[in-house]
């Protein structure tokens, strides 16, 4: 190892150790010593991406993780701390593998490492980054589209906890290369009967000058499993970054705050998310733009319904440090009951001039005027509500290639369905 | 041989919001009659439309409403309708999320996810409607005519027995409202003859225009929640039009 190389090793690990304890600044504190560290590829690795029991393969359905890989660029599948799938050999245009692979293969990975996510951020990335640096548990994928190609069809990754009390970490790089465009479906599930578990994953995605990146990730959690997702998107001239996030199963809690730099000229970052809080589940997500860039533009927009005795904090943060910037931010709740709340919280921070900047918010319940009228076509009370809400969640996804376009509008209808 | 009415309310009282807006409304339709609602700004019609579709902020205090012979006074919407009422809306409310062809779907009685029948198609085309805009929201955004139009298509796909409309003419240029009139006409059995109609409707208008388009077969004048006279359609029109609906206040004081 080259000196400069052991001494950014030293920084992280003596930033991580000394964020060990501290607290994320939002969401619920986890107790991260009632999880159980797992060995890296303790689990045997899978021949074919089919070898899974039925079961497992619906939950990944589910999440849009196809094991027959039908429409799919590629696949990588990580359980608990191993990486038992991964299918590189679909597309020329894209490289799928191991974060601890690709960091032996390409020396100059490690300088995308905890760059837009830092590891003293808070206990949770401390906790990946000392494992990481520490007991040598690189776990995650890189994924990577080479420069000039535009593949259509989707990778998918997965996050997978198939034991109790499990503690997954993964550290994600994904870079798209100059002019190319890479789509990404990422599911993430627990197997049956997982009562308790934790799951961490830091994602840090680089757009280089005209690529573009979107990126799909539905959950599909268990009721007591705790979820802290960390990401980071540097965006570069002329990129686009589409984010849809899809959330309507129960967690126990779930805090994330995705933040883009938009420091690229003209570089674009969309945020859609759809959550559903049922049970007793406290979710707490966010997407924040920063638009550094001249002429870029940044919108966010989110739907949460609240069921039961959820929680939903629903946050979105659009800041311009550059004048001839644009955002746009959009927070829609829907309370369904009494006992559940939702929370949001739109921030526009401007400090240029000449920037365009809006928002708006709106938490209601369902307005019983639409009910109405739905009732006196002939739908049922109950039947109309649950039409509102599904309306009220569907999002129009653009952005996507065709055929990805169906698959998410699936996905997203899929997950929907039963509300 | 029929011995009920279509519609019977007697006796109707109803209130909104903590006040008394219908006083004791009697009003009857026979099957194959078109009748037609006049009455001032505020004086209850719509009320009495969205009563008689039992919609739950409207409270009735006295009164009943039967329709085809029953006592439907404490039904649900969804079930008045399902027995055969329809409504096209005066101000309907925006339903985002959900197409305006999956409701005629449902209207209809057609699968959500087949095709929409050729029979809609059909009727979406002649009401000016392209497939684009059966993709739309229902109602968000929507044109005045649009919606207006909009409103007596999801009628033709329920095909209701007895359609009351809430001034369907209302903002509408004078080639859409013959369109419109059409198309309500086919609402109201209009091509057959007169004995051999079934259905039925009630119309609210205030520009009347559209009654050179539709014949009706009586007009009530509603004001301060109450019937205050009833009669041919073309003579009351007349008269309000030259008398105003002080006019009408008078005829009811001396009845001839
Ligand atoms: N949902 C409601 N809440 C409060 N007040 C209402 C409601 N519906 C009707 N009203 C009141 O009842 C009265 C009658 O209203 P309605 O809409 O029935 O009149 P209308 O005859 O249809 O008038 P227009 O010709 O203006 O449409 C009005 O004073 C109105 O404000
Ligand atoms: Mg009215």
């Amino acid at each position: 190892m080259v000196l400069m190389d052991v001494l950014s090793v030293r920084n992280i690990l003596h930033d991580a150790e000394k964020a060990k304890d501290k607290k994320a600044p939002m969401g619920v504190d986890v107790t991260i010593e009632n999880f159980t560290d797992e060995d890296l590829n303790a689990l045997d690795v899978l021949d074919d991406f089919e070898d899974l029991s039925k079961k497992t393969k619906d939950d990944l359905l589910k999440v849009g993780v196809d094991t027959e890989e039908n429409e799919r660029a590629g696949s990588f599948l990580q359980v608990d701390q191993s990486n038992v799938f991964t299918n590189n050999s679909i597309s020329n245009n894209i490289e799928i593998m191991n974060i601890g692979i690709a960091l032996d293969k390409y020396s100059w990975l490690k300088d995308y490492m905890w760059q837009v996510v830092k590891p003293d951020a808070d206990k949770y990335t401390a906790k990946t980054a000392l494992r990481e640096e520490d007991d040598g548990i690189k776990s995650g994928y890189f994924i990577r589209s080479l420069p000039n190609t535009k593949e259509v069809f989707p990778v998918q990754a997965c996050m997978f906890i198939s034991d109790e009390d499990v503690m997954q970490t993964a550290h994600n790089i994904i870079i798209a290369e100059e002019n190319s465009e890479l789509h990404l479906i990422t599911g993430c599930a627990t197997g049956e009967d997982i009562s308790s578990a934790m799951h961490v994953g830091v994602s840090e995605m680089y757009l280089k000058p005209g690529s573009k990146i979107t990126f799909t990730m539905v959950h599909n959690w268990a009721e007591q499993v705790e979820v802290r997702p960390r990401t980071g998107i540097k965006l570069g001239d002329n990129s686009t970054y589409l984010n849809n996030y899809i959330l309507t199963s129960p967690v126990n809690s779930l805090q994330s705050y995705p933040t883009a730099y938009c420091d690229g000229v003209n570089s674009r970052a969309v945020f859609q998310s759809i959550q559903a809080g049922k049970k007793d589940s406290i979710i707490d997500v966010g997407s924040r733009v920063l638009l550094n860039g001249a002429g870029s533009a940044g919108e966010v927009i989110s739907r949460a319904v609240s069921q039961d005795e959820s929680k939903i904090y629903s946050r979105g943060h659009l800041a311009g440090t550059v004048p001839d910037v644009k955002g746009h931010l959009e927070c829609h709740g829907l309370v369904l009951s009494d006992n559940s709340m939702i929370y949001a919280v739109p921030e526009l921070e401007a400090s240029s001039t000449n920037l365009e900047m809006s928002h708006e918010a709106a938490v209601g319940k369902i307005d019983e005027e639409e009910i109405n009228y739905l009732t006196s076509r002939g739908i049922s009370e109950e039947e109309a509500a649950s039409m509102i809400v599904r309306g009220f969640l569907s999002i129009d996804i653009t952005g996507l290639p065709e055929e990805l376009t169906n698959t998410t509008q699936k996905m997203i209808d899929m997950s929907v369905e039963g509300m | 041989m029929v011995i009920f009415m279509l519609l019977e309310i007697e006796n109707l009282s109803v209130e909104v919001a903590g006040k008394q807006v219908l006083k004791g409304v009697d009003l009857s339709i026979d099957n194959g009659e078109t009748h037609v609602l006049l009455g001032p700004n505020g004086a209850g019609k719509s009320t009495l439309f969205l009563t008689v579709l039992g919609f739950p902020q409207y409270k009735v205090i006295d009164g009943s409403i039967k329709f085809k012979g029953e006592d439907i006074t404490q039904l649900s919407t969804a079930d008045r309708v399902n027995k055969g009422i329809g409504v096209s809306f005066q101000n309907p409310p925006a339903i985002r999320g959900v197409s305006v062809e999956n409701l005629l779907k449902l209207e209809s009685h057609q699968e959500v996810n087949q095709p929409l029948n050729s029979r809609m198609k059909e009727l979406a085309k002649k009401l000016k409607f392209s497939d684009e805009f059966l993709q739309r929201d229902v109602n968000f955004g929507f044109s005045g005519g649009e919606v207006k139009r909009s409103e007596i298509l999801q009628l033709l796909a329920q095909m209701p027995d007895f359609t009351m409309f809430d001034e369907p003419d209302s903002g509408v240029d004078i080639e859409n409202v013959e369109l419109l009139a059409s198309e309500i006409g086919a609402l109201l059995d209009k091509e057959l003859k007169h004995d051999l109609r079934k259905r039925s409707g009630l119309l609210i208008t205030h520009l009347g225009y559209i009654l050179n388009f539709i014949n009706a077969d009586k007009a009530h004048v509603l004001m301060n929640g109450k019937i205050i006279c009833s009669g041919n359609p073309g003579e009351i029109i007349e008269d309000i039009q030259k008398n105003g609906f002080n006019g009408c206040v008078e005829c009811a004081q001396y009845p001839s």
